[in-house]
């Protein structure tokens, strides 16, 4: 689904992540973790065998995704000096000090706690239903389109090189979660009343994607026309009213979450905790 | 002394450990080889960011060196420029299709990405183009599922990238 009307907005090239940028990094890495995590949930519970296979692919690019981003973010803070080591402090995980070792990707993944986290509210909601899943999907997917599309232009060549491989296959999920949304909206009168539904309980989470947070580098606010217009596009195939912007949701951001996620993370966190630095 | 040669027919035996008819070669992952005295460097690319088999090929590359008594190897990952189906070589497609999974279509030609649009696959067994989607993803993220509406078989089809 590239967007050949797409024009992007200013602001690259931004500066490499040094300490500075380290937060973005966590931030994209979270949302790709958290979300890949939530839609892990639907294996072997999707509504059918292929759509089953569907949802848990995209959770196996996504944690893909997070993975690169993690692993990045340990290299970068194991070359840190002590200054840009202490800038950082607060987002690095307490038990790995205990570990005497270097950072390494799983310990930003498994052992940081909640406040420490930094991915959208969107990501971390519960999975609800097919429809509430395709939708948050949808929504995720057009944003970090056009997130990525930014990204690529980065003066950091690790960072852009991880949007890069990653929008590819954003672009299938984006059009994956797309069809959906358009089968269920234009669908049966239950499937319509589901995805209306969903629509309710999801869009005033979508705002805050595009509110920046201090550690953001590219332009958020900015990227808020194509994601509209994207959404609108598929919204009007589907028949589903845009709704009016309202007030939005923000926090997750910023470490400030729903109560969905700490159970999130117990689920995800507990044999790290239970047996720390244990491999296998 | 070790050549670049001998690394690059040795990497001919290490296969993808989920579609095993293709070699890594054929797959187009392997960027590049440099030996330095008995340094050799490899450097792959992943397919997709979760690919689970990127970790047994590292480990897969390093065994057959080692069966070779070459000890002293170093593999790297380098993601840019993103790997493409376009990377595959004529004859890692002709094995696929062999195989029973129809090879990519070339990049430039279909890669789709409009919204319920199909590209026209040709079935692997009865060569029919009578073929439909089933489903975006398969068995593994490099699939997509089809079905041959003339010979009625299913098939992956391993999609463009
Ligand atoms: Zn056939």
């Amino acid at each position: 689904m590239t967007d050949t009307n797409y024009k992007p907005a200013g602001k690259a090239p931004f500066p490499p992540g040094r300490a500075g940028g380290w937060a973005f990094i966590l931030h994209l890495a979270d949302n790709a973790l958290i979300i890949g995590q939530r839609n892990a949930e639907w294996c072997g519970h999707g509504p059918a065998l292929e759509q089953d296979i569907a949802i848990t692919n995209i959770s196996l690019d996504q944690i893909g995704q997070a993975r690169m981003l993690y692993n990045y973010a340990a290299t970068l803070y194991n070359g840190f000096d002590s200054n840009e080591k202490t800038a950082v402090d607060h987002l690095v995980p307490r038990l790995w000090k205990a570990y005497n070792r270097e950072l390494e990707e799983d310990d930003l993944a498994f052992l940081r706690d909640e406040r420490q986290y930094l991915n959208l509210l969107l990501a971390e909601l519960p999975k609800g239903d097919w429809a509430q899943t395709v939708l948050r999907q949808f929504f995720f997917s057009a944003f970090q389109f056009y997130q990525y599309t930014e990204l690529q232009k980065s003066s950091d060549t690790q960072l852009s090189a991880i949007a890069e491989k990653s929008i590819k296959e954003v672009t299938y999920h984006l059009r994956w979660s797309a069809e959906w949304v358009i089968r269920l909206g234009d669908g049966t009168e239950e499937s319509r009343r589901r995805i209306t539904d969903a629509l309710g309980e999801l869009w005033m989470f979508t705002g805050e994607a595009f509110k920046p947070a201090p550690y953001e580098v590219i332009a958020v606010e900015d990227l808020k026309g194509a994601w509209i217009e994207k959404v609108a596009t598929v919204f009007a195939e589907a028949d589903l009213e845009l709704p009016k912007s309202g007030w939005s949701q923000a926090g997750g951001k910023e470490g400030k979450h729903t109560e969905h996620l700490g159970y999130l993370l117990a689920d995800m966190q507990y044999l790290q905790r239970t047996y720390p630095d244990s491999t296998w | 002394m070790v050549s670049d040669a001998e690394i690059w027919k040795l990497l001919e035996d290490v296969k993808d450990p989920e579609v095993p008819v293709l070699s890594i070669l054929d797959l187009g992952i392997v960027r590049a080889v440099t030996t330095e005295g008995e340094q050799i460097k490899i450097t792959i690319t992943p397919t997709y960011s979760g690919c689970p088999a990127m970790d047994v090929i590292s480990m897969d590359i390093r065994l057959k060196l080692i069966e070779k008594g070459y000890r002293n190897v170093a593999i790297q990952q380098q993601l840019s420029p993103a790997w493409t189906t376009d990377w595959m070589t004529t004859e890692g497609k002709a094995k696929l299709k062999a195989f029973g999974i129809a090879p990519p279509n070339p990049k430039q030609q279909v890669c789709a990405d409009d919204l319920f649009s199909e590209e026209a696959i040709e079935c692997p067994r009865c060569h029919s183009y009578h073929t439909e989607l089933i489903s975006q993803f398969a068995s593994t993220a490099c699939k997509a599922m089809y079905r041959c509406l003339d010979c009625k078989e299913a098939f992956d089809y391993f999609k463009c990238h």
